[in-house]
């Protein structure tokens, strides 16, 4: 299997990273390619900086000759930092210290052109910060809350923060269900943890999904195999469902030849494929380029050029030499007709979830475990039943494990 | 339980043998894990049942008794182990552990600390997520709990006997890799810690223990840079007196519950006047007429069949507060 890239401690040219903005404003996903850029503020500043770096490490905008850049920051400079605000916030003493800092209450702002004085100058972001909150007169009088509140709006302002997260399915999921949940057909992350858990997904698994959440079950599942088994993405028309959210996880090239799709068609012929119209998911996928400005963006940093790996401080091998979701082969194929799959998986919202089951069941392997999400519960198989209502919460699985008569059914 | 190779995973093709760990189900709330001798039977209210009968048989097979008593015959998985294992503690339960998996960024070759080890039901589903090529080492200051943690009845996870070293190797020797996944220690991790030999090799670190606060320092120690700690406490005065600690070393503290809710699906017949007894439950249907794929179909020409779902009225209500917290990058 070899060292996989997703246990990889530092980041490396063309890896992905997940930016965490100012403590959770905004996610980024970005991929660090020589062009690519971060957009804080109005200023967009090159994310080179960050290759070969640590993943939690953490960066902040820094003047230098060319202007200003993301420098990193050093842990004990950022240890000291934090554990003062980190006191502050428990002991209450905060009160005292932070009136000391207001030097003067004469009504005094600074201006825009001060600041930009100040940055000519050198300041930090902190100083900056510091001084806006020395010269503001309000300051003294607001509830050490809102004083905390303040400070936090201008450091996220004038000193912005930004961690690098390794892109796992865990934080891909959530920042996808904070920002787009119809993408991801409202799957939880502890939804979906429990989807893999109970279709008993391990090493050397070969399983199946019906995947129209945009690749997120698909990759979250390839995330477990660790370049053994197969993951077959499985599609039902003659439309391969949308994997833009595998591109995001760090697969490299073992894993990414371990997912492979499928149609209906190819395991079970016969069958009237076309049955299902499936594009909703992959539909408004498409536009995932043009998401900058909010919380998630889905940057592949159009004007990189992705197959330049040529530094590849370490790792090299990105999903770039070997597309993840090639056509699964015939053998392949034929291999499943004869064992069966050892787990399945079913994410499609809209779809008639319990035709897909009885197709998909007679290839999974007798006593094989199966696990179906869905944001409604429906009830099976007359679907007379109405739906149960939608709170706020987590889905529906439906899950069991397959056993063996001559009329497969479900636990 | 763990397959170590492509050749062990469940396939049409696998038939159930001697010496095979099966979990027999009788419903879903009552099942049990057996391992397959030739001579022995198994014995319930259904009857007597040869295992000699299942040997042979794929995994998922229903078998009968001598009076047609019937059960399931299916192939243990860490969710079956959960339910089965005897409970020698208070055990984690299939929300909390799948949320701990993911949470806790495991994946394949990830090595992972545990303490305590308690009746072992987060291992096996922790062995699982590090498989094939990682590591749990889990910790049990009781001699006894941790030796019998080990004592799975299982060829592939199986039964060890204690020694008087500090690890205790799982040791089914036959056939199976769990052996490799996992190793079991005595030890108070509270008082001493981890050992030293993990120091800064830990991907993960889990914590079920009475004080966390007092191995929170240790497993900050044992943890990779960015690695990322779990601390499961019932009590919320335990998270914040572990929240205290953390905040020294760790950032990204976040405390959560997760609540399950299971539903009882039922077939009834929709004879709904008679009050309780005209319902009749049966298991979920599988009659051959359901397999067409005309989605018209599926109004059942007998049209007395309806589907019902309602929660479990016996749920579980809190388990626990699972505090996660990633160790700050030096
Ligand atoms: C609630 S149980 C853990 C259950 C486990 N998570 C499971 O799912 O099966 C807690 C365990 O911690 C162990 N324990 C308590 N204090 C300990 C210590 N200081 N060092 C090591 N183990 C300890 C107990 O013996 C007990 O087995």
């Amino acid at each position: 299997m070899g060292e996989s890239n997703q246990t990889s401690r530092l980041t490396w040219e063309g890896c992905s990273v997940l930016l965490d903005i100012n403590d959770g404003e905004r996610l980024v996903f970005a991929r660090l390619s020589p062009a690519a850029t971060l957009k804080i503020g109005k200023k967009n500043f090159s994310l080179q900086p960050i290759v070969g770096c640590p993943f939690g490490s953490s960066f902040r905008v820094d003047n230098g000759k060319d202007g200003p850049y993301l420098s990193r920051v050093v842990p004990s400079e950022e240890e000291g930092g934090n554990n003062v605000q980190e006191e502050e916030n428990v002991t209450g003493e905060e009160l005292r210290d932070n009136r000391a800092l207001v030097d003067n209450n004469t009504a005094q702002s600074l201006t825009g052109e001060d600041i930009d004085e100040m940055r000519r100058q050198g300041a930090t972001g902190e100083q900056i910060v510091e001084a806006l909150i020395a010269n503001s007169t309000t300051f003294e009088n607001k509830t050490s809350f809102s004083q905390e509140k303040y400070r936090l709006r201008k450091q996220k302002k004038y000193a912005p923060k930004v961690l690098v997260r390794r892109p796992f399915v865990r934080s891909i999921c959530d920042a996808y269900f904070r920002k787009y949940p119809a993408r991801i057909g409202c799957l939880r992350s502890d939804s979906l943890a429990l989807l893999l858990s109970m279709a008993n997904v391990t090493a050397h698994s070969d399983v199946l999904v019906v995947d129209m959440v945009g690749g997120i079950v698909t990759g979250a599942v390839a995330e477990r195999l660790g370049g053994t088994g197969y993951v077959c993405n499985m599609h039902l028309g003659v439309t391969p469902h949308s994997l833009e959210i595998v591109r995001i996880f760090n697969f490299n090239n073992d894993t990414c030849k371990r997912i492979v799709r499928c149609c209906l068609n190819d395991l079970c012929p016969g069958q009237n494929g076309s049955h299902v119209q499936n594009e909703n998911m992959a539909s408004d996928s498409g536009n995932q380029l043009d998401v900058t400005e909010e919380d998630v963006s889905l940057e592949e940093n159009k004007t990189s050029v992705d197959t330049s790996n040529k530094t590849g401080k370490r790792d090299p091998t990105t999903c770039k030499a070997i597309k993840a979701g090639e056509v699964a082969s015939e053998e392949l194929i034929d291999s499943w007709k004869e064992k069966g799959f050892s787990s399945l998986i079913i994410a499609a919202p809209e779809q008639d979830v319990w035709g897909i089951l009885q197709k998909l069941l007679p290839h999974l392997s007798y006593s094989a475990s199966f696990a179906i999400y869905h944001q409604y519960l429906q009830v099976l198989p007359s679907r007379t039943h109405p739906h149960m209502q939608m709170s706020a919460f987590g889905g529906y699985i439906l899950s069991g494990t397959k056993i063996c008569t001559s009329e497969s059914g479900a636990q | 339980m763990i397959p170590s190779d492509p050749s062990e995973r469940l396939s049409l093709l696998r038939r159930i043998q001697e010496g095979d760990l099966v979990i027999v189900y009788e419903r879903h709330d009552h099942m049990k894990a057996v391992k397959v001798i030739g001579g022995s039977v198994l014995q319930n209210r259904f009857g007597v049942f040869k295992h000699s009968d299942w040997i042979g048989k794929p995994f998922g097979s229903k078998v009968f008794s001598h009076k047609k008593g019937f059960v399931y015959l299916l192939a243990p998985t860490p969710e079956l182990w959960t339910l089965v294992l005897s409970h020698r503690t208070q055990i984690l339960y299939i929300a909390d552990i799948s949320f701990i998996v993911m949470y806790l960024e495991i994946v394949p070759g990830c090595v992972v600390l545990e303490s305590g080890t308690g009746s072992g039901s987060l291992t096996t589903s922790l062995a699982r997520a590090v498989a094939p090529i990682g590591h749990v080492y889990t910790f049990d200051f009781h001699e006894q709990r941790a030796a019998s943690a080990s004592c799975v009845p299982d060829r592939s996870i199986a039964g060890i006997t204690i020694c008087s070293l500090d690890y205790l190797e799982w040791e089914d020797f036959e056939k199976t890799g769990v052996n490799k996944l996992i190793t079991v220690g005595v030890r108070d991790i509270q008082g001493e810690g981890f050992p030293d030999e993990h120091l800064g090799q830990a991907d993960a670190v889990f914590l079920d223990l009475p004080q966390p606060w007092l191995a929170i320092p240790s497993a900050g120690k044992m943890l990779k840079p960015d690695g990322i700690m779990c601390s499961f406490s019932p009590c919320i005065e335990q998270v914040q007196r572990s929240c205290e600690t953390l905040a020294l070393k760790f950032t990204d503290i976040r405390t959560f519950e997760i609540l399950l809710r299971t539903y009882e699906v039922k077939e009834v017949r929709a004879e709904l006047g008679k009050g309780d007894e005209g319902f009749s439950f049966r298991s979920p249907p599988h009659k051959k007429r359901q397999h067409s794929t005309e989605k018209g179909d599926a109004v059942e020409a007998s049209g007395a069949a309806t589907v019902m779902a309602k929660p479990c009225s016996e749920g579980r209500g809190h388990t626990g507060y699972l505090t996660f917290a990633r160790l700050k990058c030096v």
